[in-house]
């Protein structure tokens, strides 16, 4: 019976098989096309020798060199970047002392502090975005500082809504760590400063890693809050390509595109195989 | 989990940082805002704190209850198609070999990590009328007048005079298939949790005892998975109805939502103080819809438990 049944069952598709089912293969083969088209597309475009964007006309690095001699947009990367970086920086330190003291300790108000910390995350960045521009018009940021203390608001925005992201990622790898290896810490005579430098901030690494790679991804990646914090003088890239985009679709904004999508993707891939190797 | 007294000096070293960081920088920000809602515009940038609800009646003018209506019914349908698109988008990763899910997970998750500006940017290049898909339907518009000619048939015109490129951008349907576009992995996720934590012999059960694929699907998925449903259709509806990018970009004049108004409140019309209302109430729609989740989800789990 199995011989002759054989070569058919394996044709066939089980009850639970949904995968193999041509209808949902189709539905998750157009999904993917209706995702990937545009941003392919864009990429693909880049290196065409056409301005047009339509027909393939040949290879070509022009629109990269375009790209790289427009002085704004070369600002607008380097200022992203900076306040990437430092926005990454002060996120991870602040996520992992709220991480730290949520994890480790009972305090009153505690539950009130986790609600204020997920705000951040929950509110609509228009919001955001409004309350910083409020903020710093009340508080009257100095607008003619010299760079990169003119990129301070927007580094400060940033940072409010990368840290409690950074911090949710930090917590959950705390979450696993187990806390007889800082009691033997303590046992064998180490003061609290060295069971935090030799025990539990080794162990938060890979937490801190993809913590921070989130922050900075979070901070390349605004366009709202930014938008509303930032000056004539502080242009961001995502601003600038809003400028662009507003006056047309040119092969220059894909070729800077294309290397910002080369720079999140890179780093995202990253901060997932981080992740997967913190999991215990 | 200690009390906090038994440690003070760390217990203030890791919490008062971040807890002043969020409050200065976060929370008096929020309650400026709060604070400038309740104002009077008097002069370009003189505002007066009186204390009146104007601004929030202002809202409920036909004019803006129009707009808020018009946000809402398109994050209604953009969380409706993705929805309907992301269940057997969620199925088919569900029950792929394990070998090849994190793979497919990838792929859908990856353009959720481009640049939102990026990404709104590509879809116009691709929707404009001089972009990929008019450039798509002018070549088979091409094919079918050739084939037409070729059985004698090209002097009647069938197919018009000239190939007359669609208007994909700049209206309400580009900013919902914008807002599908870039909300659609955020319902795929929990789906998928949902579904890859539930038990299949569930299902195996109903088949057996004969109900049809559709019925299962009604009977047994959809209130197992309630709990996920239930967070995709948050997750997608709150920034789909907060989203200003994706009108502003792929919208026309009359598909701007609550949150182009707000953003011209604080630029162009320089009236914080309506704007100021407007985001607060924006805010609370949120919340609402947190609560409402946090509510049912509470109610699926008491059904789970039961």
């Amino acid at each position: 019976m199995g011989l002759f049944n054989g070569g058919k069952r394996a044709i066939q598709i089980g009850p639970l098989e949904y995968n193999k089912r041509l209808s949902f293969r189709l539905i998750f083969f157009v999904t993917l096309v209706f995702l990937y088209t545009p941003i392919l597309t864009l990429i693909a475009f880049s290196f065409n020798d056409s301005r047009r964007n339509i027909v393939w006309r040949g290879f070509t690095l022009k629109y990269y060199e375009k790209a790289m001699d427009n002085d704004s947009l070369i600002q607008a990367f380097t200022n992203s970047m900076t306040i990437a970086l430092i926005s990454t920086i002060v996120s991870v330190i602040l996520g992992a002392m709220v991480a730290i003291a949520l994890w480790r300790f009972r305090f009153p108000g505690k539950a009130s502090l986790e609600g204020a910390m997920a705000l951040p995350i929950v509110i609509p960045e228009i919001c955001m975005g409004v309350a910083m521009l409020a903020f710093f018009s009340r508080v009257g940021y100095p607008t003619n500082m010299p760079w990169p203390l003119n990129l301070g608001a927007i580094t400060v925005a940033h940072i409010s809504f990368s840290f409690p992201f950074a911090a949710m990622i930090i917590r959950a790898r705390l979450a696993n760590f187990n806390r007889e290896q800082e009691e033997a810490a303590k046992d064998l005579g180490a003061n609290e400063w060295e069971t935090y430098r030799d025990v539990v901030i080794p162990y938060m690494r890979p937490g801190l890693l993809a913590g921070g790679l989130l922050a900075f991804t979070l901070s390349l990646d605004d366009f709202v809050i930014t938008f509303f914090t930032a000056g004539p003088e502080t242009v961001t890239f995502p601003v600038k390509v809003y400028s662009m985009v507003r006056f047309s679709v040119t092969p220059e904004i894909n070729a800077a595109s294309t290397v910002l999508i080369v720079i999140t993707i890179a780093l995202t891939v990253i901060a997932t195989l981080m992740q997967n190797r913190a999991k215990p | 989990m200690e009390s906090w007294r038994r440690n003070p000096f760390v217990f203030w070293v890791t919490s008062l940082p971040p807890t002043l960081w969020l409050l200065f920088f976060f929370l008096v920000p929020l309650g400026i805002i709060w604070v400038i809602s309740f104002g009077e515009k008097r002069g370009v940038i003189d505002i007066e704190i009186t204390w009146v609800l104007d601004n929030y009646w202002r809202a409920f003018d036909p004019l803006y209850l129009e707009i808020f209506w018009k946000s809402l019914w398109m994050a209604f349908a953009t969380t409706a198609i993705c929805l309907i698109v992301a269940f057997p988008v969620a199925f088919s990763i569900t029950f792929a070999p394990p070998r090849i899910k994190p793979l497919l997970l990838l792929l859908i998750i990856l353009p959720f990590w481009t640049n939102l500006l990026i990404r709104t940017y590509a879809l116009i290049a691709v929707l404009r009328t001089k972009g990929m898909v008019n450039f798509g339907l002018e070549w088979l518009w091409d094919q079918g007048n050739w084939l037409l000619t070729l059985v004698g048939l090209g002097d009647l015109q069938l197919l018009g005079a000239a190939f007359d490129p669609l208007q994909l951008l700049y209206n309400n349907t580009a900013v919902v298939v914008g807002l599908v576009y870039v909300h659609l992995p955020f319902m795929v996720l929990p789906l998928y949790a949902a579904l890859d934590r539930m038990d299949r012999s569930f299902i195996e059960a109903s088949l057996d005892l004969g109900a049809g694929h559709f019925r299962t699907f009604l009977t047994i998925v959809v209130p197992l998975a309630k709990a996920g449903i239930i967070s995709g259709i948050i997750i997608t509806f709150i920034p789909a109805l907060g989203s200003f990018l994706t009108p502003d970009l792929l919208g026309g004049t009359d598909s701007q939502i609550i949150a182009n108004v707000i953003e011209r409140q604080f630029k162009n019309a320089n009236d914080w103080p309506f704007g100021a209302a407007l985001s607060f109430i924006l805010m609370y729609i949120t919340f609402i819809a947190l609560t409402l989740r946090a509510f049912l989800a509470r109610g699926s789990s008491a059904m789970e438990a039961g």
